[in-house]
């Protein structure tokens, strides 16, 4: 086959204040293939493609088109040059149709009814089902993602750029989005395929690019590739981070989750069937691509998310008394000592009032506990000092307003102030996330110190390295079922990285299996 | 008996239709500012300051010997335009291109306004030395309340649908062509993009800021013309009466489901309810309420306005409700 490029990048970098999301990136995609772009969370893969359909813009470096050098600042303008995203999260107008969503934008005569007729010939041609008249919020995920395509398609693109299109899909779903990416290609469209799923990427593509910490690292033909080659090539070899971990000490069972389901709003499975215990004196770990129901757990056991099936049972330290945790508020799940530091994208998003500074921060946990009409501010100040103290939060004063401190910091007052309140379970979602080695490392050290106080932690992580370090315990979890167990003293990256994948490739799988214990 | 009921009904309806016309301006005007994802609560400022711009014309145009009829319309109708351009054109961009918080914009645009409408009115009245704390502009709203001559030959078919001064039609036709660029245009289906989801639009190489800058300034002069109908009908201008309704064209909003058409038959009915308690004996009913009671029934339009919300957000039907980027700022750097 010969192989005429459709789009080559050179020397693409790209920096959000100091991160480096890009560095000296070199890609190309030829006419009539299938690119997978494989990479770990943060490797700069979404803000590569980001600059190519007119989102952000290069710090440096060239974009060609069919040879020929081009310069996109708007979306408009990558439409112009027949390149066309689809985005994770959708960008369709809830409230009109189908058809207004695809001519949106576009100038020209307007005529709604031929347009319907232009999206039902594109749709019948590829093999799509859509009904054109139907509104957005009527819409299943798929058929919003059917949307974005044609609308994509509608622009005549001859690249089509899809960011992790079957994150939200179901199995059958997204064997027929394969059907209908092979069909273009064969038209001679070119189409890159950002994913995590390695079962993916070795049935879809024909080459895959491979980037590490926005680094281009290498391309392989899929012919040749197989699961641990290009979990080798994303995971890569890292200094080795040292992390004290101590033996548990005398570790007793402290919380136990028993086939616990949940549902997510449109009725999905985000958590199926998972079993597992929380013991004493442990950091266990839980690994798995971002959205596996990671966070829907958290809050299952926190009380924020609603169980449709399952137990979950917490034994108290001091009675020895079981509790269903099912039939408690989130409030009388607290004052079990049920601690929940989430940190999510947005980091003030859960935990912490941005405009509000860390001693009222503090005082969001403990209100309940004054008695007078008055606000008493002197304990959670001294608390609020003793954490600036001891995390070494950088801020002027404790009365500054949380918005204004940098992430880092932000993430250490949220953590510091669970941990004040002596948890006997804590539960901490990328608590390094976005942090720099020392903080993160600072991080690190308090929950090594809440489990050597006793606490049951559940940690849940992104970067690999720092999980096999960690925890003594790591679970796996992947489309919300529990892909397996593993060890943490003996497992390695790469039984975690193909546990991560296994769910997604076996959708129908048996009962998670335990494979070290 | 059929006669008389007829000619009560007659004159119910076209009253109602007067009197509901200024809602009707303001109520359009808002519709497409809020379709753009903006709340302009400074919409009963924009209506005064439309209202007093209008009646500053008018007076001292007035002042002229020897008046040119065609001035006479224009004239006043301009400096109404301009007026409430300058009004959408501040809150415009202190909402749009700084970000300010629309709400605390809005309101105190309506401060502002009322306030500039009454400053104004005052002067004049000094101007004037009458002691009736008004301004008469009675020559120029004779010739704005001109109707077609032969409408009264034609019976109640003149007087329900040829009877009225062309400001009423104006406002008729700006609501329907406001509905049909609205809902069966690509202009209309950009607009409510951007007040839907103004990243999205912007990612489909939408002028977000455009949109929000037309939509709002077109919107504030519609709702401009509503001021100054309704100091014609008065004959002029008196101090702190067009601020209620202002705030009865926003609920007319709420009422109208977003959509001007709904607006034009919201406006009549509010137009008979802000009036129903002069029609009384108009009607020929023999009802006397205690002093004060008036104030009760100017309630009637926004408790109808809550028992619609009510109604709507009971239904949940996504088209009956508002935009849902209203009242949030948007920029690009965000996402």
């Amino acid at each position: 086959m010969d192989k005429i490029p459709a789009l080559e990048l050179k020397n693409i970098t790209k920096t959000f204040g100091s991160i480096v999301a890009n560095k000296d990136v070199c890609l190309t995609a030829n006419k009539g293939e299938i690119l997978a772009i494989l990479g770990e969370n943060g490797s700069g893969k979404t803000t590569l493609m980001n600059m190519i359909s007119g989102i952000y813009f290069p710090d440096a470096g060239q974009i060609f088109i069919n040879g020929r050098e081009v310069v996109i600042t708007s979306p408009k303008d990558a439409f112009d040059n027949g390149v066309g995203m689809i985005h994770q999260h959708f960008k369709l107008v809830d409230v009109l149709t189908a058809a207004e969503n695809i001519v949106l934008g576009l100038e020209g005569r307007f005529n709604l009814k031929t347009a319907t007729k232009e999206v039902a010939s594109i749709a019948q041609k590829y093999g799509f089902d859509i009904d054109p008249m139907k509104k957005i919020y009527e819409m299943s995920v798929s058929e919003k993602q059917t949307v974005e395509i044609i609308k994509v398609l509608y622009r005549n693109a001859n690249i089509l750029i899809l960011d992790e299109p079957t994150a939200v899909l179901t199995p059958q779903e997204s064997d027929k989005l394969f059907d209908v990416l092979r069909r273009m290609k064969e038209e001679g469209k070119t189409i890159i395929i950002i994913t995590h799923k390695l079962h993916e990427v070795l049935s879809l593509s024909d080459r895959v690019a491979v980037l590490r910490k926005g680094e281009y690292i290498c391309s392989i033909k899929t012919s040749e590739a197989d699961e641990s080659i290009l979990t080798e090539a994303m995971v890569g070899k890292k200094i080795s981070l040292n992390i004290e971990r101590k033996e548990p000490n005398n570790p007793v069972d402290r919380l136990v989750v028993k086939d616990l389901q949940c549902l997510n709003r449109e009725g999905v499975h985000v958590l199926q069937d998972v079993s597992f215990t929380a013991r004493s004196g442990e950091i266990l770990g839980i690994a798995g691509i971002a959205g596996s129901g990671q966070r829907e757990l958290l809050e299952a056991i926190a009380g924020l998310q609603h169980i449709s099936s399952g137990e979950i049972t917490y034994i108290d330290p001091k009675t020895d008394k079981h509790e269903n945790l099912r039939d408690k508020t989130p409030v009388q799940i607290r004052q079990l000592g049920v601690r929940l530091s989430f940190v999510p994208e947005d980091r003030l998003g859960m935990g912490l009032v941005g405009n509000m500074d860390i001693v009222d921060n503090m005082m969001l946990r403990s209100y309940g506990k004054g008695k007078s009409v008055f606000l008493k501010r002197k304990e959670p100040r001294d608390l609020a000092n003793e954490i600036i103290n001891s995390l070494e939060v950088v801020t002027p004063s404790a009365s500054t307003a949380v918005r204004k401190l940098s992430g880092g910091n932000v993430q250490k007052v949220l953590v510091g102030r669970e941990i004040a309140s002596t948890p006997t379970v804590l539960m901490a979602a990328y608590p390094v996330r976005g942090l720099d080695i020392n903080s993160s490392y600072m991080i690190y050290n308090l929950l090594n110190q809440q489990k050597a106080n006793g606490v049951a932690v559940i940690f849940v992580g992104e970067d690999l390295d720092v999980l096999v370090e960690l925890c003594d315990r790591i679970m796996v979890i992947g489309s919300g079922r529990i892909a397996g167990f593993v060890d943490g003293r003996e497992a390695t990256k790469e039984q975690i990285g193909l546990l991560m994948t296994k769910n997604v490739s076996k959708p129908h799988s048996e009962k998670a299996e335990e494979v070290t214990q | 008996m059929f006669e008389a009921f007829l000619s009560k009904f007659v004159y119910v309806l076209t009253s109602s239709i007067n009197n509901g016309m200024p809602v009707l301006f303001g109520a359009t005007g808002e519709i497409l500012t809020e379709k753009s994802g903006h709340l302009n609560l400074g919409i009963p400022g924009v209506m005064a300051v439309g209202g007093i711009s209008g009646v500053i014309a008018a007076f001292f145009y007035g002042q002229v010997p020897e008046m040119n009829p065609i001035l006479t319309i224009l004239l006043p109708m301009l400096a109404c335009l301009l007026g409430s351009l300058v009004m959408g054109l501040i809150y415009c961009f202190l909402t749009v291109t700084l970000r300010a918080n629309q709400n605390v914009t809005g309101l105190a645009l309506t401060t502002f306004g009322i306030g500039i409408g009454n400053f104004f009115g005052a002067s004049i009245i000094k101007i004037t030395h009458v002691d009736i704390p008004s301004v008469r502009i009675d020559a120029t709203s004779k010739l704005f309340k001109a109707t077609l001559p032969f409408a009264s030959k034609l019976g109640w078919f003149g007087e329900i649908f040829l009877s009225y001064r062309f400001l009423v039609y104006l406002g008729l036709i700006i609501a329907f062509i406001a509905s049909f660029i609205l809902f069966r245009t690509r202009l209309g289906l950009h607009l409510r993009a951007v007040g839907e989801n103004p990243a999205t639009a912007d990612a489909a190489g939408i002028n977000v800021n455009k949109y929000k800058y037309f939509a709002t300034c077109i919107g504030s002069m519609i709702a401009g013309l509503g001021g100054f109908f309704y100091c014609i009908d008065k004959n002029g201008w008196s101090n702190d009466t067009i601020e209620p309704l202002g705030w009865i064209a926003i609920a007319l909003v709420i009422f109208a489901i977003w959509k001007p058409h709904m607006a034009v038959v919201g406006a009549i009915l509010f137009g008979l309810l802000l009036n129903l308690y002069d029609l009384i004996p108009a009607l020929g009913l023999n009802i006397k309420f205690p002093q004060g009671y008036d104030k009760l029934f100017k309630m009637i339009p926004y408790i109808v306005t809550i028992i619609v919300l009510i109604i709507t957000s009971a239904r949940k039907k996504r088209e009956y409700q508002p935009p849902s980027h209203l009242g949030l700022s948007y920029f690009r750097e965000d996402r």
